[in-house]
């Protein structure tokens, strides 16, 4: 390993970080909130709606990650749609995400206990409070394991979004390596560096997982 | 439409370099799997640590990294593989590693009386794991391997990046010769669509099946 060749690219490897992050934590919140909206709208009453937003789902389950991004980036000039790459990458992180987080708000819903909702509503509760302050808060426990677990792979796909040259931390390393010829040096410290961000991520999800059964356990 | 047949010809070739990518990923996966899922279970506390490690580090290293690590890493212990090489390896290390979980997860659906009835009647090791443990532990992993099957598939477009004439990288090819990015690039994402449909109606059906005869 050339540390000096690692110090000198600090800053540009830093930077590359801090948008590592920064596109992890907004496509996720992104997906998060698009995920828990097409999780509702899979209860509407209309039939078309819910065909569409099945559709929606398998499309973006059912297609590469890498696919997706390409659409948005290089396709979407064709309709209009002039993104950066930054901006693409987030965007379709995002949407990716999103197909996922659904599937695990859709399961979660399912669990709560229609007790609960039948209680609920007996004591006259309106739709809107019923899913604000029963429904949802249990639901978001019983799906924060599967959250955290899909929060992790997704911080793995980041490193795809170099590919559409989003200044990300790969991305920086690769410039590295290819102005350095350090390429396996680069390699294998952004291996060792994921590596260790999943297992911290993985280590704080067993805990989360560990407090939403217990919280399940003493709350149904 | 606007991509020519002549396209379409190139991207139905991809689409096969991409199922047989994948199902050479799956089956050296399942080698790579059963392996580390038998050392971690019972082959003692070196192994079984040996194995954890295993998973560890290639469900913590994103494929794309990995990827270019097998890329690089090769020619400079002196072995020039082909790129094909390079992809097949990075898709089995990585897919054995969930494999072995699958297999571990399936493992423990299996009743432990009956390892304990096995032991009683004297069957050795080797003979438990082949007569009883993996053809329950097989029949229980169907759907969950489909599944790893299914993300495989899209996971293989990464090995675009060496040059692999699969689907993402022939939609590539034909979006800057014919300056028209959205239309091969769609195209290319309903090849994978019409792929990974069939997988998971094909999954169904055997989980169906694997139902009924575990009845």
């Amino acid at each position: 390993m050339s540390w000096d060749v690692l110090l000198h690219y600090a800053p540009a490897l830093i930077r590359g970080f801090g948008v590592t992050i920064a596109c992890w934590a907004s496509g996720c919140a992104l997906g998060l909130v698009l995920g828990f909206a097409v999780a509702l709208g899979a209860e509407a009453p209309s039939r078309a709606l819910r065909a569409v937003l099945r559709v929606y789902v398998e499309v973006l389950r059912g297609t590469p990650f890498l696919m997706q991004l390409f659409i948005l980036y290089a396709g979407g000039p064709s309709l209009g749609l002039r993104l950066s790459a930054t901006t693409a990458g987030v965007l379709g992180l995002g949407l990716y995400s999103s197909a996922y987080f659904s599937e695990i708000f859709r399961g979660a819903f399912a669990a709560v206990p229609r007790g609960l909702i039948e209680a609920a509503m007996s004591v006259g509760m309106a739709p809107f409070d019923i899913l604000a302050r029963v429904r949802a808060p249990i639901a978001f426990v019983a799906a924060s394991p599967p959250i955290v677990n899909t929060l992790i792979v997704m911080s793995k796909e980041t490193v795809v979004l170099s590919i559409i040259t989003v200044p990300e931390l790969m991305y920086e390393m690769q410039t590295m390596a290819a102005e350095t010829f350090t390429a396996f040096d680069a390699i294998f410290a952004m291996a060792v560096f994921y590596w260790c961000l999943v297992e911290v991520v993985s280590r704080i999800g067993r805990r989360v997982e560990k407090r939403a059964a217990a919280f399940l356990v003493s709350h149904a | 439409m606007l991509v020519s047949a002549h396209s379409l010809g190139y991207l139905a070739q991809a689409a096969g370099v991409t199922v047989a990518l994948s199902l050479a990923g799956i089956a050296f996966g399942f080698v790579i799997g059963t392996l580390v899922c038998v050392a971690r279970v019972s082959g003692g506390p070196a192994l079984a640590r040996l194995g954890g490690a295993y998973v560890s580090v290639f469900r913590g290293v994103p494929l794309l990294v990995l990827l270019l690590f097998i890329y690089y890493f090769l020619p400079i212990v002196g072995l020039d593989v082909p790129a094909l090489v390079a992809a097949i390896g990075g898709l089995s290390l990585s897919s054995g590693a969930y494999q072995a979980e699958i297999l571990r997860g399936a493992l423990n659906g299996v009743p432990r009386g009956q390892t304990e009835a096995a032991t009683a009647l004297g069957y050795s090791n080797l003979d438990l794991w082949r007569r009883i443990l993996l053809p329950q532990a097989l029949r229980i992993s169907i759907p969950p391997m489909i599944n790893e099957f299914i993300l495989l598939i899209k996971a293989s477009s990464l090995v675009s990046v060496v040059g692999i004439a699969e689907i993402t990288r022939v939609s590539m090819n034909i979006a800057s010769m014919t300056y028209r990015p959205l239309e091969a690039y769609v195209a290319g994402g309903l090849f994978y669509l019409a792929i990974n449909l069939t997988l998971a109606g094909l999954g169904g059906l055997a989980e169906r099946r694997a139902l009924a005869g575990a009845r």
